[in-house]
């Protein structure tokens, strides 16, 4: 069968091998973790602990002000010791809980519950919610919210999306090779809660193994099919995943639900699993620590609120020629200033890279309408001439050519032979036009 | 141990983080490799004159941009590759016996006027070569139009002239051509080959080819503009191109005479000056093959490429306008 795909998107080297075969593995808990009270789109956590404060492993510190918010949890046993902004890794301060940790790795009292599976939708989505789930693949969108669409907007398909585009990155590739059972039990859940009937799971080409071990997993499960994706950036972006799998358009401007169907990351799946079956909250995450700038890249199983500067040491460090830390892939990831910087709920990856991948972006050469960026554009937008008229001022003229489709892949960007920045010019007119 | 790495080490840069390894002066030093082929048999037709030729258009090319650069205080560019394939492109297109003064004023033309006063690189309107050959045909029409017999001797001494087959064709008829080629299959063959009289490099139909096939499979140029260049001028001067009645032309000395390889393949793809979306490329590849036809069979000049691309050029601007490529989800009423 041919591979499903979209059309448009470029092909990136993968550099997946750094990180690919390496199972994952239980990085060291930290002595000091720092947790951010805004972890996840949409309104930030109110802190409900006190400086001074003992808290649990798993107890609640920050708990959501409004509907698209989600709580966040301790995620080690011990002491707060302090109420500090930190930097996030958009380079924002946001407030955040300092815990020592006492080494004792007390849990608080969670709910086991063997027979999950028979808990109602509205129970097993508080449970979601009570959790702190959000998108693991990034966006961290609360996904107690993605979970309860209105009323108008039938679903009936749910994709799990383990296209993982982004080079580099196999975190998730890892979680389908190694607990490929558990991921199919959170799609169950995710089913269940929407009452959709059929499941899909989108994978990669280049990860025969996570497709094997994924079909395996859900061999007795007529409802859920695991497919194979052609590799292709931005392949995981939502819209392209399922546009490849059941053929819809998300409408411009539209989301998933207008379609009828719901996606969610492989990670979240696995911490929708966890928290139905164990009572588990968010409190630990996979992360691909990689790149020529580390010396022996892995994937590693995180604490919420670790430093990233302890995941590289993890990783074997820094190399000599290490120039750059990002968070997320090397397509849509932020580069950081800083190593002190902690893991949240949306770090899929520590990506560092050496100077021999490092690519400059301060010079660049006036557009020659190759078109590159016109083939690539999976959203069919041309980027050449937004960049165009961003770069000359004319921001309002760039609603003409569909600015606010645009979803900031970087696809553009990539491709430009004259390395202009289309999707930072992007960015900045549509910061700059009123919509 | 560990290398430490302070903070202010670090490089903060928005993403992507990675990009493709292609860059503008790769994609021009690659097209401008993609031309000797058609150079080389142009060299061996028409002698040493064809060389002589081509660098001064090469050199008048890459003058003029670091005179414009250096006058206007702008970043030098003439590395870039783009100058060096204007004056290849520019002296491809010339008669190899052209006096010394054409390819300089031309190449001048080309790239001082048409491009750099423009905006340079991305910003001019016309083709630069095409724009530097027009004002040469028009200033200097006779030596424009005076052609050398290709000899395939390489010492090329006795500068014998001929007409062009498109100019045989025009004022003769087809009858004449064959007579002077022989017959029919030779004349086709010698037409593939380059074995004709004409511009220096746009005679070798078949080194062109290989040329733009190698451009195609690297994926610099993709067919769209090309084919449908092509394939209209065939359509029309089959329908309108005998001198017997309507569908009585011969499409195929059409197609591999003139310049009309050289510029579907070579000149019509030039980036700045074309449509970006495919879409565009295949309306602007039929303008340019429909002026073609109608240049060929009903102007005053026997060819018609060079005005019919030039033509097409006012018009990418428009095209791309308005035939852009589908938005992805766009809702289906918003088409009507």
């Amino acid at each position: 069968m041919a591979l499903l795909t979209f059309k448009g998107g470029v092909h990136p080297p993968d550099h997946k091998e750094l990180s690919a075969n390496s199972p994952i593995k239980e990085a060291k808990v930290p002595s000091q973790v720092v947790i951010p009270l805004s972890q996840h789109i949409g309104a930030p956590c109110q802190a409900i602990v006190e400086v001074g404060q003992e808290v649990k492993k798993g107890e609640m510190i920050g708990e959501p002000t409004g509907f698209v918010s989600a709580p966040v949890h301790a995620s080690v046993s011990g002491k707060v010791v302090a109420m500090m902004d930190v930097p996030n890794a958009m380079g924002r301060m946001v407030p955040a809980v300092v815990i020592e940790n006492d080494g004792k790795e007390e849990w608080t009292q969670l709910s086991d519950n063997p027979d999950y599976m028979n808990l109602s939708p509205d129970e097993l989505r508080e449970k979601i919610k009570n959790a702190g789930i959000v998108g693991m693949g990034g966006a961290t969108f609360p996904t107690h919210v993605k979970l309860s669409p209105p009323k108008e907007k039938p679903i009936d398909v749910v994709i799990i999306n383990g296209a993982e585009c982004e080079p580099y990155l196999t975190a998730d590739h890892r979680m389908m090779v190694e607990t490929p059972k558990e991921v199919i039990e959170g799609l169950k859940i995710i089913m269940k809660i929407l009452g959709v009937s059929k499941g899909y799971v989108g994978i990669e080409n280049n990860k025969p193994d996570a497709i094997e071990r994924m079909k395996e997993a859900a061999q007795n499960e007529p409802n859920i099919e695991v497919v194979a994706l052609q590799v292709k950036y931005p392949q995981g972006a939502e819209k392209m995943l399922i546009k490849a799998i059941v053929d819809r358009e998300v409408p411009a401007g539209g989301l998933p639900m207008d379609v009828g169907v719901v996606v969610q990351n492989v990670g979240t799946a696995y911490a929708i699993y966890e928290a139905c079956r164990y009572g588990k909250p968010l409190i630990e995450r996979v992360v691909t620590v990689t790149g020529l700038g580390v010396n022996s890249p892995g994937n590693f199983r995180a604490r919420i609120g670790t430093p990233i500067q302890q995941l590289i040491d993890e990783a074997g460090g820094f190399t000599n020629g290490a120039v750059k830390v990002v968070l997320g892939g090397p397509m849509m990831g932020f580069a950081v200033y800083s190593t002190e910087i902690p893991v949240t709920k949306g770090t899929s990856g520590v990506l560092v890279l050496s100077e021999s991948e490092y690519v400059s972006s301060e010079k660049f050469s006036s557009c020659i309408r190759c078109g590159r960026c016109v083939d690539a554009c999976p959203m069919g937008l041309i980027p050449s001439m937004l960049s165009i008229l961003s770069e000359k001022g004319f921001y309002e003229d760039t609603k003409e050519y569909n600015i606010f489709d645009c979803f900031e892949c970087g696809t553009c960007t990539y491709v430009c032979p004259a390395k202009r920045p289309i999707v930072q010019l992007i960015r900045l007119a549509k910061s700059l036009v009123k919509r | 141990m560990a290398v430490a790495k302070k903070e202010h080490q670090l490089i903060v840069s928005v993403s992507p983080h990675i990009r493709s390894e292609e860059t503008v002066s790769r994609i021009m030093w690659t097209v401008s490799l993609s031309l000797l082929p058609a150079f080389a048999m142009g060299v061996y037709y028409f002698g040493p004159k064809a060389v002589y030729v081509t660098a001064l258009c090469i050199i008048g090319s890459l003058f003029s941009e670091w005179i414009v650069e250096k006058m206007a205080g702008k970043e030098l560019t003439i590395r870039d590759g783009s100058a060096f394939l204007t004056g290849l492109l520019l002296g491809m297109n010339m008669p190899a016996s052209v006096p010394f003064y054409i390819p300089l004023v031309s190449s001048f033309v080309a790239v001082a006027i048409t491009k750099q006063l423009f905006g340079g690189i991305g910003y001019n309107i016309f083709n630069p070569a095409l724009v530097g050959r027009a004002f040469a045909l028009i200033t200097w029409p006779r030596a424009m139009t005076t052609w050398l017999t290709p000899t395939a001797s390489f010492i090329g001494m006795d500068a014998k002239t001929t007409a062009t087959p498109l100019g045989i064709l025009k004022e003769e008829g087809m009858h004449k051509l064959i007579e002077i080629f022989g017959d029919k299959m030779t004349l086709y063959t010698k037409l593939l080959i380059g074995h004709r009289a004409g511009s220096l490099g746009e005679t070798s139909v078949i080194a062109l080819l290989i040329g733009a096939a190698f451009l195609i499979y690297k994926r610099y140029i993709t067919w769209h503009i090309p084919i449908s260049f092509l394939a209209t001028v065939a359509v029309i001067t089959w329908i309108f191109g005998g001198k017997e009645g309507l569908f009585t032309g011969d499409p195929i000395v059409h197609l591999l005479s003139g310049g009309l390889i050289l510029g579907a393949f070579f000149m019509a793809t030039d980036y700045v000056t074309c449509p970006s979306v495919r879409k565009g490329q295949i309306v602007f590849g039929i303008g340019c093959g429909f002026l073609t036809a109608l240049i060929r069979l009903k102007a005053g000049y026997p060819e018609g490429v060079m005005f019919a691309i030039l033509l097409m050029n006012c018009f990418s601007p428009l095209i791309d306008r308005n035939l852009k490529s589908r938005v992805f989800g766009a809702r289906k009423e918003a088409k009507k």
